[in-house]
């Protein structure tokens, strides 16, 4: 184990680590303007500009507020349960893999913390431990409501766990790798080899299945029953405060990144553009930032508010400059990969708002039908297809 | 030193077993009587594990999967009898659960 | 490296295990169990097992254990009442189970002298035909032998968690009458 190799990996930590913190902050934001939006009001607004600043504000608020422990709670385990959610939901974005191998300084490494050879079992366990979080949250806190929260949620996780696992695969059988990195390299080429669309059976059930059971996997709407806030007041963490909140509010977002960035790994070819370079998809992201500039600017030309004459030119020629940044030789190589690959994993999380925003919740009898009685029969049904399919055309 | 002698993995494999047994005959809480054999199902997994390597072949990882497979199934039907015993006896306490004594 | 690591989580294990027999609640008792499976999830690695590593938390810790903890919380069983218990049990039981111990690490060591090693990578196994050669616990080499030496085995299991599966469905639903 030489230095470099240590330098560059805990660089690569880091790196990670920050930008994952302030797009979970972030990721607040976009949902609150995406639901304000959908319910045609402008969300929040006052701090910073367009509300930027919010995240910081409820970071600085969440710090402060009191951290209180309620009486009569299983003192222990009250505390660990939002530790072991946090944990257990940072823990699989260490095999997640953002882009191809690069060479940095003259040293070849992974835009990925570790390849691991297991890494799509690795994710299916530490998201399978993730359950412990809420259901002990719910246990711990002598709260018939959290206890029902609890409960719920296990009995949800379990369920959707299967399906899930099922439609994962599927895509598996196509591509023949557990490693993360060799899955997305073999849907290289065009969006037709995409998982997708690719191969003796397209995967489009099992995409909806995967995405399906993530939605039930994050506890979101519509099957957000383990915090149902109007029947349950709000389920697993009513007696939770502070930072301890914050935790599963984080470990939430967190695993809706999680699960968005398989979807894109497994199903919409990581990394890869949608069509191949030649045919100019290398041009597309600078079109796109230098187009959002161009609106930016003159929008702010003919402002409406008298703050957005200078808040919108100074977006305007930001993303001018991240068009610039994208056409540059030296720096295109590693952002074009990124750029597709958040484009792909913000598409899957702008749906889970969209999803928010537009369907009320399930019941809880229906919740547990529809996964036994229809997701799991048709998850294995597909891969049934699938298996059959691949055998007979390899 | 980074080489373990075999016997270490061997030798935890035995403690561990020997603490399920413990809970298995100490303990009078019907699920903790379930979690012990749990406990002593995956210290034998760790020596099938330990002797698939010392042996270089992979038969021992698919006993400990055999192993799971079994403990999973079990588990199922365990618990559910203890839900039903739960039902009609309203306790979890194997002193209690004695109807077939007499 | 290894020996730190073998020792750190050995020791966890045993902890762990410990803490699964002298606890009173049984969802304390769930939690350290749940410790005691994550830790040999870890050695199984050390031993070069990756899919059983990954198959014993996806399915011990992640599926069993969450049933188990579940229970629990359903039935909310209470600590559990010390009464009935016998001390002579306690005090004769405890030091026959160090000697029984102490024993068996004895021959232990006699059987497996102390040149017999393990260390992290040295599990490897000829390569699969069309594959580059891998630790011999991956998915690959342990499917392959899966599917085709334990074909038998692995169909009978699939037909024991069907029946497994009726079971509980009997014995967990509503009495009809």
């Amino acid at each position: 184990m030489d230095l470099t190799f240590v330098v560059i990996s805990l660089i690569k930590i880091l790196v990670v680590f920050a930008v994952l913190m302030t797009t979970l902050a972030y990721l607040q934001w976009v949902e609150r303007k995406v639901i304000a939006h959908i319910q045609v009001r402008p969300g929040p607004y006052r701090v910073g500009p367009h509300g930027l600043l919010q995240p910081l504000a409820d970071v600085i608020k969440l710090l402060t507020k009191e951290d209180l422990v309620p009486p009569y709670v299983n003192k222990a385990l009250y505390l660990a349960a939002p530790f072991l959610a946090i944990t257990m939901a940072l823990l699989s974005i260490s095999v997640i893999p953002f882009g191809p191998e690069i060479t940095v300084f003259g040293h070849q490494t992974l835009m990925q913390l570790t390849d691991l050879n297991i890494g799509v079992l690795f994710v299916l366990a530490v998201s399978s431990l993730g359950v412990y979080g809420i259901a002990l949250a719910g246990w711990s806190s002598n709260n018939k409501y959290a206890l029902i929260g609890g409960l719920r949620s296990s009995a949800q996780m379990i369920s959707y766990e299967l399906p899930m696992s099922l439609a994962i695969a599927a895509p598996l059988l196509i591509s023949n790798t557990l490693s993360l990195h060799d899955l997305v390299m073999r849907q290289e080429g065009s969006i037709l080899s995409w998982n997708l669309l690719h191969g003796p059976f397209p995967q489009i059930f099992s995409f909806i299945i995967f995405l399906i059971a993530a939605f039930a996997e994050t506890n979101r709407v519509p099957f957000d029953l383990p915090e149902a806030e109007n029947e349950l007041v709000a389920g697993f963490h009513t007696e939770y405060s502070s930072m301890k909140f914050a935790s599963f509010f984080m470990a939430e977002y967190a695993n809706m990144i999680t699960v968005s960035s398989m979807a894109t790994l497994l199903f919409l070819g990581g990394w890869m553009a949608p069509w191949p370079e030649k045919y100019g998809s290398s041009f597309v992201p600078a079109v796109i930032f230098a187009f959002a500039g161009v609106v930016a600017l003159y929008h702010g030309m003919h402002a409406a508010r008298r703050r957005d004459k200078k808040t919108l030119p100074v977006f305007g020629i930001i993303f001018l400059l991240i068009a610039v940044v994208f056409v540059l030789p030296i720096t295109q190589i590693w952002l074009i990969p990124l750029f597709w690959f958040c484009a792909k994993t913000g598409a899957i999380l702008f749906t889970f708002m969209w999803v928010r925003g537009t369907l009320p919740r399930f019941r809880y009898d229906q919740l547990m039908g529809f996964t036994w009685k229809f997701l799991f029969p048709v998850a294995i049904l597909n891969l049934l297809v699938t298996g059959f399919l691949v055998a007979w055309f390899s | 030193m980074s080489e373990i002698p075999i016997s270490w993995f061997l030798t935890l494999s035995a403690i561990l077993f020997a603490l399920g047994v413990a809970g298995f005959l100490f303990r009078r809480n019907i699920i903790t009587v379930f979690m012990s054999i749990e406990l002593m199902l995956n210290a034998v997994n760790l020596s099938f594990i330990t002797f698939s390597y010392k042996l270089q072949k992979v038969d021992g990882h698919l006993l400990a999967f055999f192993v799971m497979v079994v403990a999973a199934a079990e588990a199922a039907v365990g618990l559910a009898i203890i839900l039903t015993v739960f039902k009609n006896r309203a306790t979890l306490n194997i002193d209690e659960i004695d109807s077939m004594k007499n | 490296m290894d020996v730190i690591l073998f020792l750190i989580f050995a020791i966890i294990a045993v902890v762990c295990a410990i803490n699964v027999v002298v606890q009173t609640h049984p969802i304390s008792s769930a939690i350290s169990l749940v410790g005691v499976m994550g830790s040999l999830a870890v050695l199984y690695l050390l031993l070069g097992a990756e899919f059983i590593a990954a198959a014993q938390v996806i399915v011990y810790a992640g599926a069993i254990m969450v049933l188990f903890v579940f229970v629990i919380m359903l039935l909310n069983a209470g600590a559990e009442t010390k009464k009935g218990q016998s001390t002579m049990a306690l005090f004769l039981g405890v030091p026959l189970l160090a000697g029984l111990l102490i024993v068996m690490s004895w021959y232990l060591q006699g059987w497996f002298p102390a040149n017999t090693t393990v260390h992290f990578g040295g599990f490897s196994l000829p390569a699969l035909p069309g594959k580059v050669a891998e630790s011999g616990g991956s998915a690959h080499q342990v499917g392959m032998a899966l599917f085709t030496t334990y074909l038998l085995p692995f169909e009978v299991t699939s037909v024991l968690i069907l029946i497994a599966i009726l079971g509980a469905i009997v014995l967990a639903r509503k009495e009809m009458d």
